[in-house]
């Protein structure tokens, strides 16, 4: 894993990489690492995938399908939230910045739980909610879910928002205003692509950190990849084999997320 | 290398602070979460409850020095397996499924599953009944495994890390019915959260998957250990501490042979 | 009306929260204290493996520096939930089992040094990240001029690297640190009775789901802000007599 990783930063061809791998303490490593799934393979058991996998496979997507949904969310959330706090007025900045800091001085699971349960509790205390038309969505969980990962990744988003509006090249925009261009073109046209740009190498592991706090959601019955592991745990009473495929599925999800944005890095002309 | 010295001390040292503790002591395993009216904490800090009381009077029937530990349900058999406890005492019924991880000793409780919903609800204990409705129960228990045996094609199943976030969600109204405990299920229901539902009736009993009865579970293998809980359990039931514990906290007994 | 409601409601959840034991605060401050001393505990152990981390990436042999590499992959790309399950089941069952080896017998393992030990671990990944960048930011002459006065190692490390360094990792570590009291909220997962899980308790046991949440929530801020402001000082303090940077990076 870490040879591959320090291969693939090298930003080398593939027969570098390939060179990079073919050092002689490299080839027992992996040896090893082989010897070691081989013995996982053979010594510990393996015998629940087989009736287990459609719910894997169902969970794999519910966890990659809130990642997805949130991270867009939360960064569709995090660019007024940044602006506000780099160039608002102090009753728009204030908030923000108090929003931001709740967010990221608490944890995430305590949050998750407070909408949840918080809200939960006070549905008994307002009967007409059961009949409106937004309870089928409020009785499921991941309502909550998607709620709690956007707010969440808004508010570590959002304050890395501020500081990329905050670095972008002042002379620009005052070269835009001198040429008459309205605001909000301003805005779409040299402020908002170049602070994206900004954040670009963060973003990744912004997202990477987003993949790590989905599992929590399991906590409130959002059946996903982290949940039907401990399906798999409670109902066969194996601990550490679902334990491992599970972490070796989230290092797989964390590679992917890394190589996206490094390809995505490299088109953006810098 | 100094360096290498100095991990060493440092891991040393972790290990020996680590085991200064005496190991004397046997270490109860509870559900760190609320289960009321068998266990739960209280106001002070202080565990309270039937099985609480029950465990004291074991521990003292058979002369053991116990210790009153806390951990996460879902991990309980992980955690006896791992030793970080000796006995899971937590209303953990005795089950052919538990049986090959695990040993257990004779049972000190046992009483049904029931199928709790809303009053207004026309529900009955049967999968035909429960057929499209959402059903919540809690992890690695008996009534997950019954739930998911019986009603799983039928109804939709919603899994929760304790029982009391089933309840809560049942009072909310996220969830049509849970199965549970009868004994846990009547506390629940007579109190003030719980106005809104009522007991629907019994499961069908499939003691295969519902099991035996409520025992005290040790590591395979820990005999000695096993022998003292019956010993202390058998006391305990002779001399009539069992019964006096359960006249204060119920009406019936919870003993079933 | 509306007032009544307010007052009333302000009042019970007074009552609830209050310090001696109808009120539920004495567990919650327990609570919080057996947070701050598992993350207090991670945090140091964290620092102690960053260190020799760090060390062992920019100093070590080739076949150190793949394993420290493939030790912050993997801690870094696992979610800490799954981490702290494998740990807390993995770590004690090894322990004892080096120490029957070793001759010990049986060694008890507390919640609170679980707790460390697996926080700390996952703790030393983020650590080594930050103490390795720092220590590249150390000018090398400083470090070159310190071997050439035949500094031993060790001296060099305590009496230049770390000094040097400190103004660089202050950020990094503050961040981490946060982190600590954070991640401390996971292990009400396993079970360990820390600042979250007693809330859930006392709130799971008087319904009062809002008012444990929002007091959980309000103790945790405090933390953040108070060490906001002393990591600060200590940021200070570390860069006394250096250039202010530019901006300092998340």
């Amino acid at each position: 894993m870490g040879a591959a990783r320090s291969a693939v930063s090298e930003k080398s061809g593939p027969m570098n990489a390939f060179r990079a791998l073919m050092q002689p303490h490299r080839i027992v490593m992996l040896a090893l690492l082989l010897g070691a799934v081989i013995w996982c393979a053979v010594a510990l058991r393996w015998d629940w995938i087989p009736e287990y996998a459609p719910l894997a496979l169902e969970g794999l997507w519910r966890t990659i399908w809130i990642l997805v949904v949130t991270c867009v969310l939360g960064f569709l959330l995090a660019i007024p939230l940044g602006l506000a706090q780099a160039i608002g007025p102090w009753y728009l900045s204030a908030p923000a910045r108090i929003f931001c800091t709740v967010i990221r001085g608490t944890p995430l699971l305590l949050q998750i739980w407070l909408l949840y349960y918080g809200l939960g509790s006070l549905f008994p205390q307002i009967p007409w909610i059961r009949s409106s038309e937004l309870w089928p969505y409020l009785r499921q969980a991941w309502p909550y879910a998607v709620l709690a990962l956007t707010l969440s990744y808004a508010g570590y988003e959002g304050e890395v928002m501020r500081g990329a509006f905050g670095s972008v090249n002042k002379g620009q925009l005052e070269a835009a205003n001198a040429f008459g261009m309205p605001r909000f073109t301003m805005f779409r046209r040299i402020w908002l692509p170049q602070a994206i740009r900004n954040v670009l190498p963060t973003l990744g592991g912004e997202t990477i950190l987003q993949l790590k706090a989905t599992p929590l959601v399991a906590t409130i019955t959002v059946v996903e990849i982290y949940a039907v592991s401990s399906r798999v745990r409670s109902d066969t009473f194996i601990v550490y084999e679902p334990l491992i495929l599970l972490a070796v599925f989230y290092m797989i999800i964390a590679g992917i997320i890394a190589l996206l944005f490094r390809r995505f890095e490299d088109r953006v002309p810098g | 290398m100094t360096l290498k010295k100095l991990m060493t001390t440092a891991i040393a040292t972790a290990i020996m602070s680590a085991g200064a503790v005496a190991a004397e002591e046997v270490k109860i395993g509870i559900a760190a979460e609320p289960y009321p009216p068998f266990a739960s904490l209280n106001a002070s800090g202080e565990w309270e409850g039937w099985e609480v009381e029950v465990i004291k009077a074991v521990c003292a029937a058979a002369e053991l020095d116990c210790v009153i530990t806390p951990v996460a349900w879902d991990g309980i058999i992980p955690s006896l397996t791992g030793q970080q406890i000796d006995v899971i005492m937590a209303s953990m019924s005795i089950t052919e499924e538990r049986q090959q991880t695990i040993d257990f000793s004779d049972p000190y409780y046992n009483t049904p599953a029931v199928i709790v919903a809303d009053k207004s609800m026309d529900i009955e204990p049967t999968p035909e009944s429960l057929a499209g409705k959402i059903v919540g129960i809690q992890a690695s228990t008996i009534h997950q495994a019954y739930a998911n045996e019986y009603f799983g094609d039928a109804a939709e199943i919603r899994v929760y890390q304790t029982q009391d976030e089933a309840n809560q969600d049942l009072v909310s109204g996220r969830i049509d019915a849970t199965q549970a405990d009868s004994i846990a299920m009547a506390d629940f229901v007579n109190s003030d959260i719980g106005a809104c539902c009522e007991i629907k009736g019994a499961v069908k009993n499939d003691e295969a998957i519902l099991g035996k009865g409520v025992g005290a579970g040790v590591r395979k293998g820990d005999d000695a250990l096993r022998e003292s809980m019956n010993k202390g359990i058998a006391k305990i039931l002779e001399d009539g501490t069992h019964e006096e514990i359960t006249g204060r906290y119920f009406d019936t007994s919870i003993y079933a042979e | 009306m509306e007032f009544f409601f307010e007052t009333l409601g302000l009042a019970e959840s007074a009552k609830l929260l209050s310090l001696s034991p109808p009120g539920w605060g004495g567990n919650l401050l327990r609570g919080l204290a057996n947070s701050m001393q598992i993350a207090f505990g991670a945090f140091g152990f964290g620092l102690l493996i960053g260190l020799f981390g760090a060390y062992g990436k920019l100093y070590g042999g080739v076949v150190l520096r793949d394993l420290l590499a493939v030790y912050t992959t993997v801690i870094r790309a696992v979610p800490e939930l799954v981490l702290i399950l494998i740990l807390y089941y993995v770590g004690t069952d090894l322990i004892n089992k080096i120490s029957e080896v070793m001759g010990y017998g049986r060694v008890e393992i507390s919640g609170v040094v679980a707790g460390i030990w697996v926080l700390g671990v996952v703790q030393g990944a983020y650590a080594t990240e930050v103490l390795r960048g720092a220590i590249q930011a150390v000018s090398p002459g400083q470090i070159e001029a310190a071997r050439a006065y035949g500094m031993p190692p060790f001296m060099l490390m305590r009496r230049v690297t770390i000094p040097a360094m400190m103004s660089f990792a202050t950020p990094g570590l503050a961040n981490l640190w946060l982190i600590a009291t954070k991640d401390t909220a996971l292990l009400a997962i396993v079970g360990f009775s820390e600042l979250t899980l007693e809330t859930r308790q006392a709130a799971a046991s008087t319904r009062a789901y809002f008012t444990f949440f929002l007091a959980a929530g309000a103790l945790y801020l405090i933390v953040t802000l108070c060490s906001g402001a002393v990591f600060a000082r200590i940021e200070k303090w570390a860069r006394r007599g250096q250039p202010s940077l530019k901006r300092a990076g998340r």
